[in-house]
């Protein structure tokens, strides 16, 4: 075990990777030399792995895209990085005309094993193009994977069977978290399944669900209510889609009262589908309506520190509306 | 026109040439009548561009280089290893349709065994794709080339001057086809680019490009022999712009005496480049007459042959739409 930061963990699992099997590729802005991409995710690998393995992309997103898709037909594990989950908007045609039906369109003839990750998540003073979830693009397309680890531990493993994967694998990674996050992560090779949520923190009153930076806040809140003997289920969506509905499901029956968390608007989010399942599932188990606490139904945050902060779902919005579904 | 002797190709080679021109040519007459009497729904041909497509692909090696076509492309994937079965299998919707299994329209040509890749019906997308395996081709220190065509209409989309771009900076060993039919549908190619010749789009990407006249052979089939070589040689990619005619509507759902005048469309036989190539291997001593007369004959009976197979073929089963979304 060692003390990492959950960048630190990906870095550290995609190295893993790349020293494991050879045709393991990675490449985008900024990712090649000594610069190892805008947060440093690639740090080291262009030294490591050569320039051909851990390359610089010009700026051009679709292509990015495009390079991943080629390298995956002809059997590379290609990891195309998006600077920013924002900009990977011009690469959506690409993905969802390419990437997401290829192994469905020629029925597995041809597949594209790759991975993209996609740096997201506000509170880093990003303003509108640097602070999107912009998973919900993406979200509903099947043939597509959409994961996101909320610790240290997760990114390792998660990073790592996403690489191992035989399905394309959209990586999103909080930026949030980057740096805010240390916890031990095992040295040695270990994978974490990318199709499984995970119940974070078992309780028995209340039922709270969501992945990424509202997640730690819903573990906080937690500790906090439980001096009140309130006693909270946290559920870590992790396998954004598609959903592992069983999971999600069981802790939703367990309690009877659901809040679903998200940083992302309220309208239209991947919770707005999480609400649905759970109605169609385990709606005569519940006791009270599902609860969905979000951001506001505008455009984006805005870089203004105020703005940013009415945007974003906050510790003690959560602490409330767990409080107020365990008095319902 | 050039003598087909310039071309290095043996008598054997040319006749070759010419049974797969004519081969292109009746089996897209028999995609029409099917469509025409309701045993398929659609048809989009290449008909104009037999000579072209026949020439560009003999510049290859099918067996280790890569093709990734676009719909018009029909005669070049014969040529690259496909059978008139294979074809009709696809416009059929036939489980064992090596393109889609079924799963796609007809003409969006793909078939593993012969490297040649699946594409979309967003056009271009597969121009990026090709960057990726050729990119490919230096990870793997190997001399595979990778071809990808597009028409002259949709070269205008943003993927491929992505790709044309990231091709330059890498040195690629891809070339870019484009086969100018001088319509998009039914946009002429003064409402789709200002250019005087596609190929000086190239320049902008720090490589050669050229433009030929797609309805002679010989100068068709140098420009790529010297393309491919170059490509293998390691010194880049190559943009070639081929000058075709359209014969006939853009599709089975389009009739192009809407927007084509009596004069225009008149002058279309004056066009073919089949009637062009059978008088120049006549007049250059390669067939007479009579030999091509035969060989019709026989590939007429080739091709009711391959229709009656192709038809005999089991559809897809309905339990099958939920096979190879994800790995299995």
């Amino acid at each position: 075990m060692v003390q990492m930061t959950y960048l630190e963990a990906i870095n550290k699992g995609i190295e893993e990777e790349m020293t494991r099997d050879k045709k393991v590729v990675i490449f985008g802005e900024d990712v090649g030399g000594v610069k190892g991409g805008v947060f440093g995710a690639t740090q080291g690998l262009a030294a490591k792995f050569g320039d051909e393995r851990c390359f610089n992309t010009p700026l051009t997103e679709g292509e990015i895209a495009g390079i991943a898709n080629g390298l995956g037909l002809i059997g590379y594990r290609a990891i195309g990085e998006f600077q920013f989950a924002d900009y990977m908007l011009p690469a959506v045609n690409q993905i969802l005309s390419e990437t997401a039906k290829m192994r469905y369109r020629t029925k597995g003839d041809w597949t594209t094993p790759i991975v993209f990750r996609a740096p997201y998540g506000g509170g880093v003073r990003g303003g509108f193009y640097h602070s999107q979830s912009t998973e919900k693009v993406f979200f509903g397309q099947p043939g597509l994977r959409i994961v996101t680890p909320s610790n240290p531990y997760d990114a390792k493993g998660m990073i790592k069977a996403a690489i191992r994967s035989d399905d394309p694998v959209i990586f999103y990674e909080h930026k949030r978290l980057y740096r805010l996050l240390k916890a031990d992560v095992p040295e040695e090779d270990y994978v974490v399944s990318i199709d499984k949520a995970q119940v974070v923190r078992e309780g028995s009153d209340i039922t709270v669900i969501g992945y990424g930076m509202v997640l730690q806040h819903a573990l906080k809140a937690a500790e906090e209510l439980a001096k009140d003997g309130i006693d909270a289920e946290v559920v870590d969506v992790r396998s954004i889609y598609p959903l592992d509905k069983e999971t999600l499901v069981e802790a939703a029956k367990k309690t009877g009262k659901v809040l679903l968390i998200t940083e992302d608007n309220k309208e239209g989010s991947i919770m707005s589908e999480i609400a649905a399942i759970i109605s169609e599932e385990a709606l005569f188990d519940l006791d009270a309506p599902i609860q969905r606490l979000a951001g506001p139904d505008v455009p984006s945050m805005g870089y203004a520190l105020s703005l940013e902060r009415e945007f974003l779902v906050n510790e003690e919005q959560v602490l409330e509306a767990m409080r107020e579904l365990a008095e319902y | 026109m050039e003598k087909l002797k310039t071309t290095g190709l043996s008598k054997e080679e040319l006749v070759q040439a010419y049974k797969d021109i004519l081969m292109g040519r009746r089996l897209d007459e028999r995609l029409w009548q099917l469509t025409r009497i309701g045993k398929t729904s659609f048809n989009i041909s290449g008909q104009g561009a037999e000579v072209a497509q026949v020439a560009m692909a003999m510049a290859f090696e099918p067996e280790k280089d890569y093709f990734l076509p676009y719909y018009r492309d029909m005669t070049a994937t014969l040529t690259w290893g496909m059978t008139p079965k294979d074809i009709i299998m696809g416009s059929f919707g036939k489980d064992a349709d090596p393109s889609s299994h079924g799963r796609q329209m007809p003409n969006h040509y793909g078939s593993k065994e012969h490297n040649i890749v699946s594409h979309s019906s967003t056009v271009s997308t597969q121009i990026p794709l090709a960057t990726g395996i050729a990119y490919g081709a230096i990870l793997e220190k190997s001399d595979f080339v990778t071809l990808t065509t597009t028409g002259e209409g949709s070269s205008n989309q943003g993927e491929v001057h992505e790709a044309m771009n990231f091709a330059g900076v890498k040195n690629l060993p891809v070339i870019f086809g484009i086969e100018n039919n001088e319509y998009a549908i039914s946009v002429g190619t003064k409402e789709q680019y200002a250019a005087k010749k596609l190929s000086d789009r190239a320049i902008g990407y720090g490589f050669d490009g050229f433009t030929v006249d797609g309805n002679d052979f010989a100068a068709t089939y140098l420009a790529f022999k010297k393309a491919v070589k170059k490509a293998r040689d390691k010194k880049g990619p190559t943009l070639i712009e081929m000058m075709v005619s359209r014969l006939t509507s853009h599709s089975a759902d389009d009739d192009h005496t809407i927007y084509r005048s009596k004069e225009e469309l008149d002058s279309l036989k004056e066009k073919d480049p089949l009637l062009a190539f059978e008088k120049q291997l006549i007049d250059e001593g390669y067939m007479t007459k009579e030999e091509m007369l035969e060989l019709d004959k026989d590939i007429k009976a080739q091709v009711n042959k391959a229709t009656d197979d192709a038809e005999d073929m089991p559809d897809p089963t309905p339990e099958s739409l939920y096979e190879q979304v994800y790995a299995e």
